[in-house]
């Protein structure tokens, strides 16, 4: 893996340039072992994180939290309520850290800015007709230079599946590309829509592709689709990224997203991060779980470390 | 032809319909039988196990669970022998067998008896109905060990709520042999979750747990562990039931202090209008 990526370092910028070499390099990547995969996601799942060590992680990753509402029946004044938990998740315990954003979409911004303003937590939207993506370019270029105007400085938008898997590669890559413009300072996060690529070959493709036009950080789901974030689907894109940093120097950050509900799968990723790319991505800034109901559960068991007490949901918010 | 080697049985807990063993993987002896030495982390699997059952268990009409109740009865019935094996007399297991048909009876009529119209000066419907207050942790008593266990079980179950039991250490057979019944009868898995092992381990953790809403202390007879558990369960404010006397007569008539205690009353006012 690293010597293909290692001899292809000289023309990487080049690739956009030519549907032909786009498709040639991302066909050249070295297939991924299906079941070498899986059975090493579901090994460093085993790990035993306890003590200290689990109270260490637990903040982690309450600090990695993208705290999420991405419902049709979203209110301001549920998406402010959402924001103020962001600022303070446990309101009985001040040592608590504040979440690392809160993803909306762009029409919920506004409201969302003004809670968060000055805060240190990030304001995320998706954009680009989220979360198919079945929309002309112009529309979605729209909408993220309205989700950047209304305050967001992070964009989650969706690749091109159907152009994918169709394999116009140097569609999607034009797609990203002119995204990233849009943003302006805000940071891009790709969304691959793991669950729709099918095979972890497209998987690992597709997270080159979106690095390669510049991606800030590549996300595997919308959670609007029934297979979301996996253990083995975050192995392979963590490989991506790693991988990636090897052949260009630039680090791009890794977002898994949905289906992701309990402490222990949260720490199960946080073990993955940490043996599959190291303590550089363990951070908020190259690491974070898009999520709603986790929090609580993280919450509840970091009362339980407090307190020794087991603690029930009926003391916490709902989100 | 060798001769048959008879397959002994192994006495797992009872968590959410299922028999797993203890996570910590220990075991204790009792009539030469090995039985899972539950932990506080199985306390705590179990609690989520209620806690994810109350919600359809309380939502069933009285009537449904009634009928459920009715057929752990009969298949009890059909279990007699496993019991008498165990050394439980012929007439506990009968009367263990009445007791439930006795509780069946009372799921669509302590609604009747305990809620109903209440006359109020002003032009409004008062009207009172009780509710299961939840999860339900019970310590059962150690002797009779088939109808002290059925007698704490039937009553919590019986109006909606969901229980996690610490059987009783000296007689865990009756009990993992009674959630054998439970499993076959059409009662929802988690509604009755039964730990096996020592007291001290599983029923602090239970009595401390902020997402259990009641305990039920009859089968603790150390006194100093039950005042160090009600202290523990006014943290949240669970409904506590005292231990039983030492000599409470278990055949007798039980009486529906044992369900009424296990409930809170919803009153809602309505305008009368025209």
């Amino acid at each position: 893996m690293t010597a293909t990526a290692t001899s292809a370092r000289s023309d990487l910028s080049e690739l956009g340039r030519s549907e032909t070499a786009l498709r040639t390099f991302l066909h050249g990547l070295p297939g991924v072992d299906q079941v070498g995969a899986e059975q090493r996601a579901a090994q460093l799942g085993t790990r035993s994180i306890k003590t200290t060590a689990k109270a260490q992680a637990i903040d982690l990753a309450i600090r990695m939290v993208d705290l999420t509402t991405l419902e049709g029946a979203d209110t301001p004044g549920k998406v402010r309520a959402l924001a103020t938990k962001a600022l303070r998740p446990d309101p009985a315990d001040p040592s608590c850290p504040h979440v690392g954003a809160v993803c909306v979409y762009p029409a919920m911004v506004p409201y969302v800015a003004e809670v968060l303003r000055g805060s240190g937590v990030h304001l995320a939207s998706v954009a680009t007709a989220f979360p198919s993506g079945q929309a002309p370019l112009d529309v979605k270029l729209a909408d993220t230079r309205a989700a950047v105007e209304a305050g967001a400085d992070e964009i989650d938008m969706v690749i091109n599946r159907g152009a994918f898997l169709a394999g116009r590669y140097q569609e999607v890559y034009d797609e990203i590309v002119a995204t990233k413009e849009a943003c302006g300072d805000a940071h891009l996060k790709v969304i691959l829509e793991t669950g729709e690529l099918a095979t972890y070959d497209n998987v690992r493709r597709a997270s080159w592709l979106a690095m390669l036009a510049g991606g800030d950080f590549i996300k595997t789901s919308t959670g609007k689709v029934p297979v979301a974030a996996t253990p083995p689907v975050t192995l392979v894109m963590l490989e991506a990224v790693r991988d990636f940093r090897a052949a260009t120097g630039r680090q791009v950050g890794v977002k898994p997203a949905g289906g992701i509900k309990t402490t222990k799968d949260a720490i199960k990723y946080l073990v993955m991060v940490n043996e599959t790319v190291g303590a550089d991505w363990l951070d908020p800034d190259w690491f974070r779980f898009g999520a709603s109901s986790l929090l609580n559960d993280l919450l509840m068991q970091r009362t339980k470390l407090t307190t020794g007490v087991y603690a029930g949901p009926d003391y916490f918010t709902l989100d | 032809m060798s001769e048959r080697v008879a397959v002994r049985k192994t006495y797992k807990l009872f968590i959410g319909g299922k028999f797993p063993r203890s996570e910590s993987g220990r075991s204790y002896i009792v009539q030469d039988s090995n039985v899972s030495l539950a932990s506080r982390k199985d306390a705590r699997d179990a609690v989520v196990a209620a806690r994810a059952a109350v919600k359809g268990w309380a939502g069933a009409t009285a009537y449904n669970r009634g009928q459920i109740l009715y057929r752990v009865a009969e298949m009890l019935e059909g279990r007699r022998d496993q019991f008498i094996a165990l050394g439980v007399s012929a007439d506990e297991v009968d009367a263990a067998i009445d007791r439930w048909v006795w509780y069946a009876g009372w799921s669509d009529k302590l609604p009747q008896v305990y809620g109903g119209a209440n006359p109020v000066a002003g032009p409004y419907f008062n009207l009172s109905a009780p509710e299961p207050t939840g999860v339900v942790a019970v310590v059962a008593p150690a002797a009779p060990a088939l109808l002290g266990l059925v007698s704490v079980i039937a009553p919590a179950i019986v109006t909606g709520n969901t229980v996690v039991v610490a059987a009783s250490p000296a007689a865990p057979l009756a009990a993992v042999t009674l959630a054998e019944v439970l499993a076959t009868s059409d009662l929802p898995g988690g509604v009755v979750n039964i730990l096996t092992g020592k007291l001290t381990e599983t029923v602090p953790t239970l009595a401390a747990h902020m997402d259990v809403n009641a305990i039920d202390l009859t089968g603790v007879t150390d006194a100093e562990l039950a005042a160090e558990l009600e202290v523990k369960a006014a943290e949240n404010l669970k409904r506590v039931l005292r231990p039983a006397p030492a000599d409470h007569d278990w055949y007798a008539d039980p009486g529906v202090t044992r369900m009424t205690v296990l409930l809170e009353t919803k009153t809602v006012w309505h305008p009368k209008g025209v």
